[in-house]
């Protein structure tokens, strides 16, 4: 990958998400959001990424991302996530969940909304109040739901101003990720390794299904949908595995993938382009996997890192009895047959790639060496 | 010790007044607390109420500079691969490897040098952007040393291409010319510019001739008169012998060629060719390399080492290495001229010309307020094999203390702690002790910093801060009223002690609420549980409730007594075993075997006989005694019933 830029921006990075396109948009991405961690002061910026014709006079280059705005915020930035073209959420290690406002005329960032106390271990009413870190946001307007190291989710609605629903002690351990899996079911991964699918139509604080990991409860740090076959679920977790699942059948993952030395901190299925997939990890590597199936002549191969990764893939269910069209690449487990190739992005290995987004052609990450990384030119 | 190198600074610390109040202090890493004293000097009994506040002194104040951590985290890349590259490679390509890191370590520098500079002409006070602009000029001489000792040290240029280099150094750091240049160029009529000829001498100073003779022949187009002098200059510079790269030819030869040219230049100064043109006179004798001339044009020159480069050029282009300093101290002494003294750069830079690389760094580390440079520095001429002969008086190493000095001032500040890691790595004898000295010190606001801090700590087998950080983490959940997470970490921790403590809480709950929290972890402990008995026993005492409730009773039954006899369960919790047995003793079926109730009511009779006789008047305790006993005696008859039903069965499926 020849086209990757980096620019250092003295703050470590925690997040890094575009900003979404509006339907129906033939541009590519230009605008994304950072959130930034473990500074004296954190803040949530926006930047763009400059265009072609405009080559600023003092010395920036085309690719360069610029900033447009940013604000201070108080805790580190935990999740960060677009509600809508101008509206930002961010989960915060104080337990507060922000809803940050846009405003393109004036370039400047406001608070919207802001809920102080989603997350708590003590009551707020108790003089012993002590907060808990928000971990994850996921939004699906007009809905946010949030999870965090209290076992605790929480669903809000924009403009109400409490909680809609609040599961207490929805889990004994810390929860990581949440995504949703088909409204208004949530998917949650916590820190023993498990899966747990939740239904907000029913009552109580019980998951409408687990799903684990065998024996070892390797915690796990993310998770992601299938943009278009909404069974499929890829994780990643602490010991730098790729687990796909298939939600419809079973409780173990469909196939297990040795990837990162370290944590995965995100994976991300390509939004339009699904046998592509994204992890980043504590081990400063970025990588794309490409399961696609119309690539001639493939073989698992690793570009530039020089480890080929081994597929542990193990049949669990005879998927003889489903219609071949439909089995996503991901879920097919003849690991002779199809293989995946594994391209590492950035140039050299850093700190922590802490976060990553791909929106088109275009990706970003956020590293704790405090550079942003950017390419327009994915598939090239 | 050796004595003081200079006085110490004094700093101020607003707010204590040091006559009144005894002060205290205390090192932290990187930076010292100082606090006033509840003494009071003078022996009044009155108590004064002393100053609540306790002052941080930050001795490495450039860590917290927004631009300059551009800087340690750009150069901390270039330093894990240079400490990785180092290995495989040897002679040329070595060389050139380490040439190529260097220069990345200085286009690091100058692009922090270009963004501080932004920032200093956007700052809005005039104090700010005095010290941003002091910073660009420290930035500055950084990239200065670190180019001369490039040269000098690392590319070890031999005479004849040492000058080209040094060429280099001072046209790279004295640029205005090139703004004067477009400056010159831009006006209508050149040559009329009043800075003309200070732009045709400094192009003549730095040795770039062929500008130089363009601009000449600017000056012969418009002014016919002096068109012939000016092509005798221009020729004078185009012969001008240089070494060129690609050139094969020796220093022999050049130096001959040089010495003739250097003769046809003299006969036209005796000849009086330019004496009608004193700037065409004086441009001749520079390039005859007359210092008083050359000395003349001290505004142009601006500092002694152009002057020294300049000098050499016209007056020994083949200077070898050994040489350099007799000429570099003369300039000095010339350009000064006794009229103001060296300046720590001076000094610097004439340690460096007589190649003392252990007085260059002592140099730098009193000069400069920050410990990057000289740990970047130091560290690279390491790699270049040439600080073994230097025997400190100090430590060990002189490359891993100031490494070691640099990464403690890393991890005083909040954000940069993991750059530090990396330094540390790489200090082969204190590094790791002073990594986990430093570790343990990282506050660990949330879980996922705690993870980050962990992995460095498994990454490098540092057994003792893993155990110490979950405990932490383990503690703050039990706080928290977290057991879930609390046991998670224990068993992460592998602490057998915190388990049992966790386990404890857990059963305890179960006894009050008559149900278990936390199932998701209970149920999928797997053989996390082997970690301590009492964790067996919660993972194996939820497993026979879960065996219950699915109805398996003659599992339940053998898991239950089990528990007993194999002396897992904790003699506390015997009774609710028991009472647990109560249900199944009563089941329709016969449950436990003649056998298994035999052992059930061994397990009664051990608890009840090793209970102490209770003779207080606490009417409490007879209460408790009194369920207590309503209990055993309820016990002892389902015993007795189930023992006679069991028996019966058992004889009578003996005698079909």
């Amino acid at each position: 990958m020849e086209e990757i830029y980096a620019k250092f921006v003295s703050q470590k990075i925690s997040k890094t998400r575009w900003r979404p396109l509006p339907p129906g948009s033939l541009q590519t991405a230009e605008t994304f959001a950072t959130g930034s961690w473990d500074n004296e002061e954190n803040y949530v910026s926006l930047w763009s990424i400059g265009d072609f014709e405009n080559l600023d006079s003092d010395g920036g280059f085309e690719g360069d991302h610029q900033l447009l705005c940013d604000i201070r915020h108080h805790g580190d930035i935990m999740d960060l996530q677009f509600f809508d073209q101008e509206r930002i959420v961010t989960a915060s290690s104080t337990g507060c969940v922000t809803v940050f406002l846009h405003h393109p005329n004036n370039q400047t960032l406001s608070v919207n909304q802001q809920w102080t106390t989603a997350h708590y271990h003590t009551g707020p009413s108790s003089p012993s109040y002590s907060s808990a870190p928000c971990t994850g946001i996921v939004c699906n307007n007009p809905e946010i739901v949030t999870v965090g190291e209290d076992g605790r989710i929480n669903l809000f609605r924009a403009d109400h101003k409490e909680a809609v629903r609040t599961i207490d002690n929805a889990d004994s351990s810390t929860l990581h990720a949440v995504t949703f899996l088909r409204t208004p079911e949530i998917l949650t991964v916590n820190s023993i390794g498990q899966l747990k699918i939740w239904d907000f139509r029913q009552q109580g604080n019980e998951p409408s299904q687990i799903l684990s990991l065998t024996g070892d409860r390797v915690p796990l740090h993310c998770v992601d949908r299938h943009p278009n076959q909404q069974h499929v679920v890829a994780t990643g977790g602490q010991d730098g595995m790729l687990s796909i699942w298939d939600v419809r059948q079973g409780t173990m993952p469909v196939s297990l993938l040795k990837a990162h030395e370290a944590e995965m901190w995100e994976v991300h299925f390509h939004p339009s382009n699904p046998d592509h997939l994204f992890t980043c990890s504590e081990d400063g590597s970025l990588w794309h996997w490409d399961a696609s199936t119309d690539v001639p002549e493939k073989s698992l191969l690793f570009h530039q890192g020089g480890r080929t990764s081994t597929f542990l893939s193990h049949s669990i269910s005879n998927q003889a009895n489903v219609h071949q069209s439909v089995i996503s690449s991901w879920l097919s487990t003849d690991p002779a047959k199809d293989r995946i190739e594994i391209t590492s992005l950035l140039p050299s290995r850093t700190l922590s790639v802490n976060s990553l987004d791909v929106l088109g052609p275009c990706l970003v990450c956020g590293t704790d060496a405090e550079a942003i990384y950017v390419t327009r030119h994915l598939f090239s | 010790m050796e004595e003081l190198d200079g006085e110490p600074t004094v700093t101020l610390i607003p707010g204590v007044n040091s006559k009144k109040h005894q002060m205290c202090f205390d090192w932290g890493p990187g930076e010292m607390l100082v606090c006033e004293t509840s003494f009071n000097k003078k022996e009044k009994s009155e108590v004064v109420p002393s100053c609540p506040f306790i002052y941080i002194i930050r001795k490495d104040v450039d860590v917290y500079s927004q631009v300059l951590r551009k800087l340690f985290n750009e150069s901390h890349g270039i330093f894990v691969g240079l400490q990785r590259i180092e290995e495989e490679l040897t002679g040329k390509s070595r060389k050139s490897q380490l040439v190529r890191v260097s220069k990345n370590y200085r286009s690091v520098i100058r692009a922090c040098m270009e963004e501080m500079h932004q920032v200093a002409i956007a700052a809005k006070d005039p104090a700010s952007g005095r010290q941003f602009s002091s910073q660009v000029s420290i930035l500055s001489a950084m990239e200065l040393i670190w180019n001369l000792c490039e040269i000098l040290f690392i590319e070890v240029a031999p005479a004849g291409p040492l000058l080209l280099h040094l060429l280099d150094w001072v046209r790279l750091h004295v640029c205005e010319v090139d703004s004067l240049s477009a400056d010159v160029l831009g006006s209508e009529n050149p040559s009329k510019h009043e800075s003309f000829w200070n732009l045709v001498t400094i192009l003549v100073l730095q040795g770039r001739l062929d500008e130089a003779r363009q601009m000449l022949s600017k000056e012969a187009d418009t002014s016919p008169t002096s068109a012939g002098m000016c092509r005798i200059m221009g020729e004078l510079m185009r012969t001008m012998p240089i070494l060129s790269p690609g050139n094969t030819q020796t220093l022999t030869e050049l130096e001959l060629k040089w010495q003739h040219w250097h003769e046809e230049c003299e006969r036209y100064l005796q000849d009086c060719t330019f004496a009608s043109n004193p700037h065409l006179e004086s441009l001749c004798k520079i390039m005859l390399g007359d210092e008083a001339a050359l000395l003349e044009q001290k505004e142009l020159l601006s500092n002694w080492y152009h002057f020294l480069v300049t000098r050499l050029l016209y007056s020994n282009p083949t200077v070898k290495p050994i040489d350099l300093q007799y000429y570099a101290q003369s300039s000095l002494d010339l350009f000064l001229g006794g009229e103001s003294s060296p300046e720590p750069l001076d000094n610097i830079l004439m340690a460096a010309f007589e190649f003392d690389i252990h007085q260059v760094i002592k140099e730098c580390s009193i000069a400069l307020s920050n410990w990057w440079f000289v740990a970047h520095l130091t560290d690279l001429l390491d790699h270049c094999k040439l600080l073994q002969s230097h025997n400190l008086y100090f430590g060990s190493n002189m490359r891993e203390c100031l490494l070691l000095e640099y990464a403690s001032g890393l991890f005083a500040h909040p954000s940069l702690w993991q750059l530090g890691v990396d330094y540390f790595d790489y200090c082969p004898e204190l590094g790791r002790v002073s990594l986990e000295l430093h570790i343990e010190r990282i506050p660990l606001n949330t879980e996922q910093k705690a993870l980050k801090v962990l992995r460095i700590c498994e990454q490098r087998q540092m057994t003792e801060q893993v155990r110490s950080i979950c405990k932490i983490l383990a503690m703050k959940a039990v706080r928290n009223n977290r057991l879930g997470s609390a046991l998670s970490w224990s068993i992460r921790a592998k602490d057998a002690a915190f388990a049992t403590l966790v386990s404890d809480r857990f059963l305890r709950d179960y006894c009050e609420r008559g149900c278990f929290s936390d199932l998701d972890l209970i149920d999928n402990l797997g053989p996390a549980m082997m970690l301590s008995d009492r964790l067996t026993f919660l993972g194996k005492y939820r497993e026979f409730h879960r065996v219950y409730g699915e109805k398996r009773f003659a599992d339940a039954a053998s898991l239950l007594l089990s528990l007993m006899t194999s002396q897992i369960a904790p003699r506390s919790f015997w009774m609710t075993l028991l009472t647990d047995a109560l249900p199944l003793l009563e089941q329709k079926q016969v449950i436990f075997s003649a056998e298994q109730t035999y052992e059930l009511m061994q397990c009664l009779e051990d608890l009840t006989s090793g209970r102490p006789v209770h003779g207080g008047p606490d009417t409490q305790q007879c209460q408790d005694d009194d369920i207590e006993t309503t209990k055993v005696e309820m016990l002892r008859l389902a015993l007795a019933r189930n023992l006679a039903r069991a028996i019966v069965r058992e004889g009578s499926l003996e005698g079909f």
